[in-house]
C-alpha cells in the first residue's frame, strides 16, 4: 500500500455531493480525501488535467470554493479486526454508536471516530511462531471475538516473509504489534491485529470452487424449489410492500451461515432500529448465542448522503470477503440494490456523464457483475475453504421485472426469487411466486440433500414444480369457466396445488413453529404432500369421487401441519401419513 | 458582464455574514447567477432583493470560484439583471422554531396569515433536518386508535410510522385524513400532543376544511398550519413541508409533543420538484422526474419517527393523489417504497357509495404486526386481520368470475364467500364519518362477518379463538 503522504489542494466548484478541486495533478483515482475545516470524507472519481472531481459521503452544506483538500495517499479502505461482530456502521465503516456520542441522536458531519475500538484489548492466542514463515492470507493467531464466533488474524495480502517476533498470548490493543515479518530482502514489517483493504478490490483468494453445497435458510419455498448455494447468487425482486424486507430479515436470522453482513441500502431508519431491538434477543438455533453475535450491519438509510450509499454496498462485501478469508461461510444481504444503482444514476447525473436507459450510467451493468462476482466458494490463501453468499433485493419501479436494474441483475444471478403483488395482497407470504422464479443451483446441491437429509429430493423438487405448473395452467381456465366445470382429476390438481402452497409453501415469519423450518422437516412435508395426492389419484382412478375427497376432514391437517407439528416430532409425519392412506383406501371400500 | 460593479465586494472573507452583490449575470426560470462571488458556501441561503424593494428567499445550488448558481424560491416577476441584490447569508435555509407557533396560520414560506405577528423563534433550525442515527431511534410499536375499522382492523398505525394516504381524485381522501385527526386517540391520552399541517398546492376549501374540523375538534390551539395554495408559487412547495417538519421535531424531540404531521398533497410537491430539475436542465428519469425523486421523498418521510430518551414522537400522515388513479406511477410508487405502508382509496368502492372507500388488499401498514396483539389490542387481532385479508381476496376473484360464469354457476361454498365479501364491504368498511369504532368493536364485527365463511375456510384463525371469539 501506498505511505501515507498528504496532498493538498483547493475545492474549486461544488453542487451536492459531487465537488471539483484543483488536485488533478497530485492526488490519484480512488484516493480518499478530506475536505474543508470539517475534514468530510470523500473520493476522487475523476481526473481531467488540472480538475479532481471528488464525491463526498456527507452533506456538503457549506462547502465553499477556496476549502482544503487533502488527499490521504489511499483508497478508501475498511478496517478488517476484532470489534466488528454485532456493529452497526454507516456506509464507510464509521461505528453508528461512536457517531451518535460524537454528534448526538441526529447524525452530524466531519466526525472524526475509528471503525474499530483501538483501547479495547482482545485475548490474542498466537497460531505461528518466530522462525515461521507466513504469507498473505494466513492466520496469524485468534481472537475469541464472541462467544460465538473467533476471529482469525489474517497476515494482509501481499505480506511474505519470516516471522522475527510473535506476541506471546495475551491481552492486546489495536495498537500493540503483534508480530514482526522480515522479508527476502531483509526489510521488516509490523503486523497487527487488523489491516486495511480498499472497498472497491476484490480480496484474492487461491481457487475458486463450484458451489455445491445449499445455503439453507429454513424457509421451504427457498430450500426446497430454489435453492442458492454457499457462495451463490440470488436476487429478490418485488414492488413495495410484496416483502423483500421481510424476506431479507428472515433469512438474515435463521440462513446457516457463520456470519451475516446486513447491508441496509438507502432504506427506512426504522428497519434498522428493527434489526437492532430484535437480533440481540433471537437466539442462533446452532450455537445458542445472540444472533447479533454473528451479525454486522451496516446502515445507509435513504435519508443518509447518497454517496455513502454507493460505497456502503463495498464496505459490506469487502468485510464479507475478510471472513471468508478467515475460512467462515458468509452471508451478505444488500438491501436494496436499487438504491445502490439510484446512487449511481445521482452521482452521474451529477458529473454530466451520458446517461443510457432510464438515466442510468451506461457502466450499470459492469458495476452489477462487479458486485455479483464477489460472491464465491474459494479455497482461501491459507488454504482453508470460505464462502460469500449474496443476496441482493432489488426494488423494480412499479413492481415491473422489466426495468434495467431487474434485467441486468438477472444477467449475474443464479438464482431468482420473483415477488409477486397479488400474493402479497392476499396476504400470502412469503410471497414468491413459483412460475417467475428459478434456480440454477438445484443439480449442484442435489448431492449434499441426498447425502445430510434424505434421498429423492431433487424428484420431489421436480414434481411439486410440475403441480405447480399444472395449477397455474388450469387457474386461468378457472377465472374463465369456474372450478366447477372442470373433470374431477383436474379438481384434484388443483386440490393438491392448494395444499402445496398453503400448507408448504406458505410459511409465517411470526410463528414461533413456523418461523424456521428445518431440511428433515420439509423432506417430510413435501413427501406428505405429494403421497397424499398421489393416493388421491390412485383411489379416484378406482372410481372415488373428488367430491368425497374434498370432504375428507383429515385433509386439514396437511393445512395445519407446519405449525402443529414441531421439527423434533418428525414421526408423527409418518403417523399422519399412514392415517390419510388408510382414509383415503377406506373412501375406495 | 463580470466587471460590472460590485457594490459589496471588498469585504474581508473572514466575515462569511452579509456579503452582497449587485447584479446578476442570468435568470433562467428559478435560476439565478451571480459571479465575482467570494467565499460563498454550498446550500448557503440567500436573500434577494428585488428593485422594488420586495425581498425574496433563495439557495446556493452549485458555487464555482467564481460563479454561484442560485435557487429562487418565489417568482422571478420584477428581477432585472442590473438592479437585483443578492445577499449571501453564510448559513443554510433556518427555520424559527417556538411552542408559540401552536394555533397560528402561516404561508408556505412560514409568513403570517392569520394577521398575527412574525414567530420569534426560541430557536433556529436548519430546514433540512438531519437523519436520525438509527441506533438512537426507537422501534414504534405503539397503537393508535383511529376509530376507522379498515386502519385498525388491518392496517393498524402505530406512533412514530410514516403511513400515506394514495388517493385519487374526486374521492373523500381529506374527509378521511379530518376523521383520523378527529377520532386518533392520540388525543388527550397521555402528554401533550401537537399537529403540524403542511398543504402543497392545495385549494382554499380543502385548507378550510381541515381548519373547521380541527375547530369542530377543539384542537385548533394545538395546530400550526402551513399553507401553500393552489395560487402560490409552486416552487415555495420545496420549502413547505420541510419548514412543517422542522417546526414537528421541535415540538416532538424538544418539547415531549406527540405530533401528528399531516402533509397534502404530495404530489403537487413532486410536480413542483420536475419543474424546477427540468429547468435546471437535469438528465430526468421516469416521468420526467429527476433521478434524485426517491431521495428527496426520503429526506421528508424519514423525519417521522421516535427517539429515545425523549418523550415525543412524529406520526406522520402524507397524502398524494395517484396520477391518473395509477399506483404504478413515480410519485405513490417510490412514496411506497419509503413509507411504512400506504391506505389505497378505491374508485369502485367509492362509487357504489362506500365510505371509507379503502381498498385493503393494496393497503398496508408494515409496522402493524409489533403494534397489535395482546396487551396491545387483542390477542385474536393478528390473526383475524389475516383471515380478513385471505377471504376478501378469495371474494374478489369469486366476483370477477360470476361476472363471467353468472352467479348461479357458483358452487355452494364460492356463494358463501361472495356473500362473505359483501358483508365485508357493508359492515366492515362502510361507516358514517363520524362514527367512531373502538378496536374491540372492530374486532368483534369482523368475527361477525366471518360468521358468513365455510367453516372449513377459517385456516387462519385457531380453534381456540374461534371458540372465544367467533361464538363457538
Amino acid at each position: 500500500m501506498a505511505t501515507m503522504t498528504e496532498t493538498t489542494a483547493e475545492v474549486i466548484w461544488v453542487s451536492g455531493p459531487v465537488m471539483r478541486s484543483n488536485g488533478g495533478q497530485v492526488l490519484s483515482m480512488y484516493e480518499m480525501v478530506e475536505v474543508g475545516a470539517e475534514r468530510l470524507i470523500g473520493e476522487v472519481i475523476a481526473l481531467d488535467g488540472e480538475v479532481a472531481t471528488v464525491q463526498i459521503y456527507e452533506d456538503t452544506g457549506g462547502i465553499r470554493p477556496g476549502d482544503p483538500v487533502v488527499g490521504q495517499g489511499a483508497p478508501l479502505s475498511v478496517l478488517i479486526g476484532p470489534g466488528l461482530l454485532g456493529q452497526i456502521f454507516d456506509g464507510i465503516q464509521r461505528p453508528l454508536n461512536a457517531l451518535r456520542q460524537a454528534t448526538g441522536v441526529f447524525i452530524g458531519r466531519g466526525a472524526q471516530v475509528t471503525p474499530l475500538d483501538r483501547q479495547k484489548a482482545w485475548l490474542f492466542k498466537p497460531r505461528l511462531k518466530v522462525g515461521d514463515t507466513v504469507a498473505g492470507g494466513d492466520i496469524l493467531g485468534v481472537v475469541p471475538e464472541t462467544s460465538a464466533m473467533e476471529h482469525r488474524v489474517l497476515a494482509p495480502p501481499g505480506v511474505a516473509g519470516e516471522i522475527v517476533y510473535m506476541a506471546e498470548p495475551g491481552a492486546y490493543t489495536l495498537n500493540d504489534a503483534i508480530a514482526r515479518v522480515k522479508d527476502a530482502r531483509g526489510r521488516e514489517t509490523e503486523l497487527f491485529l487488523w489491516h486495511r483493504w480498499p472497498v472497491r478490490q476484490g480480496r484474492p483468494y487461491k481457487e475458486r470452487l463450484l458451489p455445491t453445497e445449499p445455503l439453507i435458510t429454513g424457509q421451504r419455498v427457498l430450500d426446497a424449489l430454489f435453492p442458492l448455494a454457499k457462495g451463490g447468487a440470488a436476487a429478490i425482486p418485488g414492488g413495495f410492500g410484496t416483502g423483500k424486507t421481510i424476506t431479507q430479515h428472515q433469512l438474515s436470522k435463521w440462513c446457516e451461515a457463520d456470519l451475516i453482513v446486513y447491508v441496509g441500502c438507502g432504506e427506512r431508519g426504522n428497519e434498522m432500529t428493527g434489526i437492532l431491538t430484535e437480533l440481540p434477543n433471537l437466539t442462533d438455533p446452532r450455537t445458542g448465542r445472540p444472533l447479533m453475535e454473528r451479525t454486522i450491519l451496516i446502515a445507509n438509510t435513504s435519508n443518509m448522503p447518497v454517496a455513502a450509499r454507493e460505497a456502503s454496498i463495498y464496505t459490506g462485501i469487502t468485510l464479507a470477503e475478510a471472513f471468508r478469508d478467515m475460512g467462515y461461510a458468509v452471508a451478505l444481504m444488500a438491501d436494496s440494490t436499487s438504491r445502490w444503482a439510484e446512487a449511481l444514476r445521482e452521482i452521474s447525473g451529477r458529473l454530466e456523464e451520458m446517461p443510457a436507459e432510464e438515466g442510468f450510467p451506461a457502466y450499470l451493468a459492469t458495476r452489477l457483475a462487479e458486485f455479483y462476482e464477489r460472491a464465491g466458494s474459494v479455497i482461501t490463501l491459507n488454504g482453508s475453504k470460505g464462502s460469500v453468499s449474496v443476496i441482493g433485493a432489488v426494488s423494480p419501479p412499479g413492481g415491473d421485472f422489466s426495468e434495467p436494474v431487474t434485467q441486468q441483475t438477472k444477467r449475474f444471478v443464479r438464482t431468482f426469487w420473483g415477488l409477486d403483488k397479488e400474493l402479497a395482497a392476499a396476504r400470502y407470504f412469503p410471497a414468491i411466486n413459483p412460475i417467475d422464479s428459478y434456480s440454477e443451483y438445484p443439480d449442484l446441491v442435489a448431492g449434499w440433500w441426498a447425502e445430510h437429509v434424505a434421498p429423492g429430493w431433487q424428484e420431489m423438487r421436480s414434481q411439486a414444480l410440475v403441480l405447480l405448473q399444472e395449477d397455474y395452467q388450469l387457474q386461468r381456465i378457472v377465472k374463465i369457466i369456474g372450478e366447477e366445470a372442470l373433470p374431477d382429476t383436474q379438481r384434484l390438481t388443483l386440490a393438491a396445488a392448494r395444499w402445496l402452497k398453503e400448507g408448504f409453501l406458505q410459511q409465517s415469519a411470526f410463528d414461533p413453529v413456523d418461523m424456521f423450518c428445518p431440511p428433515a422437516k420439509q423432506v417430510k412435508m413435501l413427501k406428505l404432500i405429494l403421497e397424499t395426492f398421489r393416493k388421491a389419484k390412485e383411489v379416484m382412478a378406482r372410481g372415488v369421487p373428488f367430491y368425497q375427497v374434498r370432504e375428507l376432514g383429515e385433509l386439514g391437517a396437511l393445512m395445519r401441519m407446519k405449525s402443529a407439528i414441531k421439527a423434533d416430532e418428525l414421526e408423527r409425519f409418518d403417523e399422519l401419513e399412514k392415517s390419510l392412506n388408510d382414509k383415503l383406501e377406506s373412501l375406495a371400500g | 458582464m463580470n466587471d460590472q460593479p460590485k457594490t459589496e465586494n471588498r469585504k474581508p472573507e473572514t466575515d462569511l455574514s452579509g456579503r452582497e452583490y449587485l447584479g446578476l449575470k442570468s435568470i433562467i426560470g428559478p435560476l439565478l447567477v451571480v459571479t465575482g462571488v467570494r467565499g460563498v458556501g454550498f446550500d448557503e441561503s440567500v436573500e434577494i432583493h428585488a428593485p422594488d424593494g420586495s425581498r425574496q428567499t433563495g439557495r446556493v445550488l452549485a458555487v464555482g470560484q467564481d460563479e454561484a448558481v442560485i435557487e429562487l424560491f418565489g417568482e422571478t416577476v420584477g428581477l432585472s439583471l442590473q438592479n437585483t441584490r443578492v445577499r449571501f447569508t453564510g448559513s443554510p435555509l433556518t427555520a424559527p422554531v417556538s411552542i408559540d407557533l401552536l394555533g397560528r396560520i402561516m404561508n408556505g414560506m412560514g409568513q403570517p396569515l392569520d394577521g398575527g405577528p412574525l414567530p420569534v423563534g426560541e430557536a433556529s433550525r436548519d430546514l433540512n433536518g438531519q437523519p436520525i442515527n438509527p441506533t438512537a431511534r426507537t422501534y414504534p410499536q405503539e397503537f393508535i386508535q383511529t376509530g376507522i375499522s379498515a386502519i385498525d382492523g388491518m392496517n393498524t398505525l402505530v406512533r412514530g410510522q410514516k403511513l400515506p394516504i394514495f388517493a385519487m381524485s374526486g374521492l373523500p381522501h381529506h374527509e378521511l385524513a379530518a376523521q383520523i385527526v378527529r377520532q386518533a386517540r392520540l388525543l388527550g391520552e397521555e402528554g401533550r400532543f401537537a399537529i403540524v399541517f403542511a398543504a402543497m398546492g392545495v385549494q382554499h376549501d380543502v385548507a378550510n376544511l381541515f381548519r373547521q374540523s380541527f375547530e369542530a375538534s377543539g384542537v385548533l390551539n394545538n395546530v400550526v398550519m402551513f399553507l401553500n395554495l393552489a395560487n402560490d408559487p409552486a416552487i415555495e412547495r420545496l420549502i413547505t413541508p420541510r419548514l412543517a417538519l422542522t417546526v414537528a421535531e421541535f415540538l416532538a424531540f424538544d418539547r415531549d409533543h406527540h405530533v401528528l404531521a399531516i402533509l397534502t398533497d404530495m404530489t403537487n410537491y413532486c410536480e413542483a420538484l420536475r419543474e424546477v430539475a427540468s429547468s435546471k436542465g437535469e438528465v430526468p428519469s421516469r416521468k420526467g422526474y429527476p433521478g434524485y425523486l426517491y431521495s428527496d421523498l426520503a429526506s421528508i418521510y424519514e423525519r417521522a419517527g421516535k427517539i429515545q430518551g425523549r418523550s415525543g414522537s412524529i406520526t406522520q400522515l402524507p397524502m398524494l393523489t395517484m396520477p391518473n388513479d395509477d399506483i404504478t406511477h413515480p410519485i405513490p410508487d417510490l412514496t411506497g417504497y419509503i413509507t411504512e405502508g400506504q391506505i389505497v382509496l378505491d374508485r369502485g368502492l367509492h362509487q357504489r357509495g362506500i365510505y371509507p372507500p379503502i381498498n385493503v388488499l393494496p393497503s398496508l401498514s408494515r409496522l402493524m404486526s409489533d403494534g397489535i396483539g395482546a396487551g396491545r389490542t387483542r390477542e385474536d387481532h393478528s390473526h383475524v386481520s389475516s383471515q380478513l385479508y385471505a377471504a376478501y381476496d378469495r371474494a374478489r376473484r369469486i366476483q370477477s368470475l360470476a361476472a363471467i360464469i353468472g352467479e348461479d354457476s357458483l358452487s355452494s361454498g364460492d356463494r358463501q364467500v361472495l356473500n362473505f365479501g359483501r358483508a365485508f364491504e357493508e359492515k366492515f368498511l362502510r361507516q358514517r364519518p363520524e362514527e367512531n369504532r373502538s378496536i374491540t368493536q372492530t374486532l368483534d364485527l369482523a368475527w361477525q362477518i366471518l360468521k358468513e365463511l365455510p367453516r372449513g375456510d377459517l385456516t387462519r384463525v385457531t380453534e381456540a379463538e374461534i371458540k372465544t371469539y367467533g361464538g363457538g
